[in-house]
């Protein structure tokens, strides 16, 4: 059998080691990715505050990939999902048995006008992005810094708030933040959308001093503003921005993608509506739960049962619940931590057990130090697909419902 | 649920007042659910209204703003216009669909 997997990101990377753990050698696992160079991307928030520096959160995708697993690199130009045929934009092509699509979703500046070439603005989402940003910072000398998203959905919702706390903390720690106005511009109607976390991480904004703008739908940015569909405008010196995320461009052209180019997902068994030899892994995906890594890693034994029982002839048997689980770093050494899945919103609590753990919706040094913590256990245990001692699927144990909920 | 009175129809509705139940809506509905956010239906509003109600039936979730303009062909500019400040939201409600989840 041939398995294709397009990606080796964070959930191509997973789906490679735990196909070659189960799948006997005869069985050819292929990965595809334009490049050899796999970012820890929860780094790339930390990395303009000088946390990490490139070499800490950059490795070659093929050190991370397991043995007996053959990395192509290339573009995708187009799936023939009946041909069951995909072929890359230098004109070779590979074939299927079983394809896995994991190519994730990316930020997109060139579809907002004056996102890619204003003078000031800046993202954090990409290597190359986040090091100018770094540059950008130690520069800033005061004014008003904007940091605002486009359009839902993005990769790590959590990440641009972060971002505001953490610069906040860090124009404080300069001496700068009295000179400084902060806005946090959001197309949401709050800081977040799960009611009793957008609450909770909405005090932390006021608390801190930063504007928060909402149902501000970005139309296009000119000099030194952002203008909405509405016609309101915020300025800025500096706008660190989150463009609009979209999945790969040959999902829209082999007519697998919904208009932002993600591919239609049973949410609960992983496989590509419509196309019963097609998966999708992490972000690429619809599914109605944040797009993240933890997710890839809390969806990945789902997804290894139920492809390994299609192989076998069998209907899936594993259900995923949409499990989520992100730190949301607060400055000055203290982080939130939030656990949710499809059915129910981030509660406060402790985590994983009710007296053993992390406090949940609550700013804590542990919750930082977990989060530093898990950049060794994302190279050396997560991608590896190791087994973790945290169950896959979400767990009531620890989270208390709010009075009113 | 609690269920209200709306143009003299029984419906069930949620907590914002979002009506719960796809089969309770119909067109004689609109008008009053418009007037109700401050909105003087046109026909105009009643295509995006259509569009919405249809995509709903073959997709199981409401349209996001984009998707409105992207499938339905209204561009985003113009629902702001008919539907201020907080289109995705206020068309959901005048066409008796769930609030649009946009982000998770």
């Amino acid at each position: 059998m041939e398995v294709l997997i397009l990606g080796a990101g964070t959930a191509g990377t997973m789906a490679a080691a735990g196909l070659r753990k189960r799948l006997p050698a005869g069985n050819r696992i292929t990965v595809v990715d334009t490049d050899d160079r796999h970012v820890y991307q929860p780094g790339l928030l930390l990395l303009p505050f000088g946390v990490y520096d490139t070499g800490q959160i950059v490795k070659s995708r093929r050190a991370v990939l397991p043995r007996g697993v053959d990395l192509v690199t290339g573009t995708v130009e187009v799936v023939d999902p009946e041909g069951r045929t995909v072929t890359l934009t230098d004109g070779r092509v590979l074939r299927y048995d079983q394809l896995v699509i994991a190519t994730g979703t990316s930020p997109r500046p060139d579809q907002t006008p004056g996102m890619a070439d204003t003078p000031g603005v800046h993202e954090f989402y990409t290597l190359e992005g986040s090091q100018a940003l770094r540059e950008a910072l130690a520069g800033f000398s005061g004014g008003k810094l904007v940091v605002g998203i486009t359009e839902m959905p993005i990769k790590c919702p959590v990440a641009p708030l972060e971002f505001a706390f953490l610069v906040d903390a860090h124009l404080r720690k300069r001496g700068i933040r009295d000179r400084t106005q902060i806005t946090y511009v959001t197309p949401l109607d709050g800081a977040f959308t799960k009611a009793v976390c957008s609450r909770e991480l909405g005090h932390l904004l006021t608390e801190r001093d930063i504007v928060l703008e909402t149902d501000f739908m970005l139309e296009h940015i000119e000099d030194g503003k952002l203008v909405s569909y509405d016609e309101r405008e915020i300025d800025f010196d500096l706008l660190v921005t989150v463009p609009i995320n979209m999945g790969a461009d040959y999902i829209a052209k082999s007519g697998l993608g919904d208009e932002l180019n993600y591919v239609p997902t049973d949410k609960h068994t992983l496989r590509a509506e419509g196309h019963d030899d097609v998966w999708v892994v992490g972000d690429a995906g619809n599914l109605p739960t944040s797009k993240a890594g933890s997710v890839a890693h809390f969806s990945m034994e789902v997804f290894l049962t139920n492809f390994m029982d299609v192989v076998a002839g069998r209907a899936p048997t594993a259900s995923f619940d949409g499990h989520s689980n992100c730190f949301i770093e607060s400055g000055d050494g203290k982080a939130l931590l939030i656990d949710f899945n499809y059915e129910v919103e981030p509660l406060p609590g402790t985590y994983p057990l009710p007296t053993v753990g992390l406090p949940l919706l609550r700013e804590s040094r542990f919750n930082h130090l977990g989060k530093l913590a898990f950049r060794y256990m994302y190279w050396y245990a997560l991608l590896p697909e190791r087994k973790l001692p945290i169950p896959s699927a979400m767990s009531m144990r620890g989270k208390k419902q709010p009075a009113g909920h | 649920m609690p269920v209200t009175t709306i143009a003299e129809h029984q419906v069930h509705v949620d907590a914002e007042g979002f009506l719960t139940e796809f089969d309770e809506w119909d067109p004689s509905l609109a008008p009053t659910l418009a007037k109700a956010i401050g909105i003087e239906l046109t026909d105009r509003h009643m295509e995006v209204i259509t569009f919405l109600r249809a995509d709903y039936k073959t997709q199981g979730e409401t349209a996001t703003t984009r998707r409105t303009q992207a499938v339905g062909g209204f561009p985003i500019k113009e629902q702001f216009a008919l539907f201020p400040g907080k289109p995705g939201k206020k068309m959901a409600y005048i066409a008796g669909l769930p609030k649009p989840k946009g982000c998770v």
